[in-house]
C-alpha cells in the first residue's frame, strides 16, 4: 500500500481555484520532485498534504486512511510527516540542539538523554554538530536549513516534505543543502520535494510531477520526462532553464 | 536661596520625624505594584492565549460556539476595565460588593486593592500579550505544527517565550505605571506612599516638603525597577557570542558565519 495517496484533491482560496483534481501517490523510498512555474500550486499542494492548508475537496490517504475525516488529532499525523520550509522556521528562542530535541521530548515523549543522542546523530549527518549551542539568528541560511532538516529527521518521520528548501538561499549555500538532501535520498528516505532545482529533480528523484495552473500536466520517470516532454507547457517551462 | 535652605531643613526634620512612615508606605506601594503586575501578567497571558485560539472551518459547531463565547467575555472584560478609571473600579469593588450582597461578602481594604490593581493591569496586559503573539512570525507556528505540536504546546514552548521577550518593555511600563497609579487606592483607605503623605500633611501642614520627599521616593522606586528590567532583558537575550568547536565541513565558505560582536563593542 502507498504511504500517501492523493485523490481528487482540490483547493480554492475564495473564488480562486488553486488546485484542481490532483491525483498521485507516494510509495516507500520514493523521491518525488514537484516542479512547475511559480503560482502553479506546488507549495499549496505540499501544505495541503501537511494540513497547513485545509483542502476544499478530495482525499489524502495515509496508509489507506483518509486524514481529512480522521478522528485522531492532526498533530499525531504531522509528527509522522516531516516538513522543511523555504523560510526554515527554526525556533528563535532555542539553540540548535534544543530545536532538534523539543519535538522528541514533547511530542514523541522520549527521554531527554535519548532525544539529545538522536539530535546529535542527525546534526552530525548535516554537519552542524559544531553549532549545537548557536541560536538560529547566528547561522547562515544554508546552515539554518540543514538544522531544519535535522530537526525534521530527528522525529523519525515516514515521509519528509520539502517546500522549496533552497529558494531563499544565496547561490553558494544551495550546494550544501542539496548535498544533505541527496544523502537522505540515497539512505532510502521517502521524500516529496517542491523545487526549482532541475538538476536535483532529474538526477536525484525517481519520480517527477509537473504542475501547471493547479493541474498535474505530466508525471513519471525523470529521465524520460526531461528528455521527451509531452506537453507544450512542460517544453516551454524547461526551455526557460536551458536558456540560462 | 533662603527659601531653599528653609525647605531643606524642613525636609530634614520631617524625614527625621516620619521617615519610617514614608518607608513603610513605600514598601506597601512597591509590594502592591509588583504583585498586582505579576498577577496582571498571568491574567493577560491567559486572556491573550484565549483570544488567539484558532477557529477553522473544519471544527465542529460546539467548539466554535464555546470559543466564540469565551472570546466575547474576554473582549468585554478588557474593554470595561481599560475604559473606566481605576479609582472608580476600587470604589465599586470595595463598596458595591458588600452593598449588593447585603454585607455577606465584604473585602478588606488590602484584598480589594490587590484585586482591583491586578484585574486592571490584566486588562491592559491582555491586549499587550495579544499584540505580542500576533507579532511573532507565522512561520514559527507552522514550524511547531509541522513537528506535531498541539496548539497548546506551540504556544507554551515556542510562541509565548518569544512573546514574553518582546513585551518585556511593556510589562516594565505597566509596573512603573502601577507604582505611581496605586496612589489612587487611598480612596478606599489603602495606606500606600501617597496615603502616608496625605495623612502626614493633614497634621503638620508641611505640604511642599512632604511632596518633595514622596516624589523622591517614587522616583527611586521607578528608577530601580527600570534598571532591574533592563538587566532581565539582557539576561533573556543570552550571550551575544557562541563557541564553535571546529569549522563547518559542509559549507564551502567556512567562516561565513558571523561572530556577533559583544554588546557595546565598537567595530
Amino acid at each position: 500500500m502507498s504511504i500517501l495517496d492523493i485523490r481528487h484533491l482540490s483547493k480554492s482560496f475564495g473564488k480562486h481555484q488553486v488546485l484542481t483534481d490532483i491525483n498521485f501517490s507516494v510509495e516507500k523510498g520514493d523521491v518525488t520532485s514537484i516542479i512547475g512555474a511559480s503560482g502553479s500550486g506546488k507549495s499549496t499542494l505540499l501544505r495541503c498534504i501537511n494540513l497547513l492548508e485545509t483542502p476544499s475537496g478530495g482525499e489524502i490517504l495515509y496508509h489507506g486512511e483518509n486524514i481529512l475525516s480522521m478522528k485522531k488529532s492532526e498533530a499525531a499525523y504531522r509528527a509522522r510527516v516531516g516538513m522543511v520550509f523555504q523560510s526554515f522556521n527554526l525556533f528563535y528562542n532555542m539553540n540548535v540542539l534544543e530545536n532538534c530535541v523539543i519535538g522528541q521530548t514533547r511530542v514523541l515523549r522520549k527521554k531527554r538523554k535519548e532525544a539529545v543522542e538522536t539530535a546529535i546523530r542527525f546534526l552530525n549527518q548535516v554537519g552542524m554538530t559544531p553549532f549545537v549551542k548557536a541560536k538560529p539568528a547566528q547561522l547562515s541560511g544554508g546552515q539554518k536549513q540543514r538544522v531544519a532538516i535535522a530537526r525534521a529527521m530527528a522525529m523519525s518521520p515516514e515521509v519528509l516534505l520539502f517546500d522549496e528548501p533552497t529558494s531563499a538561499l544565496d547561490p553558494e549555500m544551495v550546494g550544501e543543502v542539496l548535498a544533505v538532501m541527496q544523502k537522505l535520498a540515497q539512505d532510502g528516505m521517502t521524500m516529496l520535494v517542491v523545487t526549482h532545482e532541475m538538476a536535483f529533480a532529474r538526477d536525484v528523484s525517481n519520480h517527477v510531477v509537473f504542475m501547471h495552473e493547479g493541474v498535474i500536466r505530466e508525471e513519471g520517470d525523470p529521465k524520460q520526462l526531461f528528455a521527451k516532454p509531452q506537453t507544450e507547457e512542460m517544453r516551454s517551462f524547461l526551455s526557460r532553464f536551458r536558456e540560462q | 536661596m533662603d527659601k531653599l535652605i528653609q525647605l531643606g531643613s524642613e525636609i530634614a526634620s520631617l524625614w527625621q520625624k516620619s521617615g519610617l512612615q514614608y518607608l513603610r508606605g513605600a514598601g506597601d506601594t512597591i509590594l502592591l505594584a509588583v504583585i498586582a503586575t505579576l498577577a496582571g501578567c498571568v491574567i493577560g497571558f491567559a486572556c491573550g492565549i484565549l483570544q488567539t485560539i484558532p477557529v477553522r472551518q473544519r471544527d465542529n459547531a460546539f467548539k466554535k460556539t464555546v470559543v466564540g463565547i469565551v472570546k466575547a467575555i474576554v473582549r468585554v472584560y478588557v474593554e470595561v476595565f481599560r475604559g473606566t478609571p481605576m479609582i472608580l473600579q476600587a470604589v465599586f469593588v470595595y463598596f458595591a460588593i458588600p452593598f449588593f450582597s447585603n454585607n455577606a461578602v465584604r473585602l478588606d481594604v488590602t484584598t480589594a486593592a490587590y484585586l482591583v490593581v491586578s484585574i486592571n493591569t490584566g486588562a491592559y496586559m491582555a491586549e499587550t500579550v495579544r499584540g505580542g503573539i500576533l507579532s511573532i512570525d507565522k512561520g514559527q507556528t507552522e514550524g511547531a505544527k509541522a513537528i506535531g505540536m498541539t496548539h497548546f504546546q506551540t504556544m507554551l514552548f515556542v510562541i509565548l517565550p518569544q512573546t514574553l521577550r518582546n513585551i518585556l518593555p511593556q510589562i516594565g511600563n505597566n509596573l512603573i505605571i502601577n507604582i505611581k497609579d496605586t496612589s489612587v487606592m487611598f480612596i478606599i483607605g489603602y495606606t500606600e506612599l501617597f496615603a502616608v503623605h496625605k495623612a502626614l500633611v493633614g497634621g503638620n501642614y508641611l505640604y511642599f516638603p512632604s511632596a518633595v520627599i514622596t516624589m523622591g521616593i517614587y522616583l527611586i522606586l521607578t528608577l530601580t525597577c527600570s534598571l532591574l528590567l533592563r538587566l532581565m532583558e539582557r539576561k533573556m537575550d543570552g550571550p551575544a557570542n557562541f563557541d564553535v568547536a571546529t569549522t563547518d565541513s559542509l559549507a564551502h565558505t567556512s567562516g561565513m558565519y558571523s561572530f556577533v560582536k559583544k554588546r557595546g563593542a565598537r567595530s
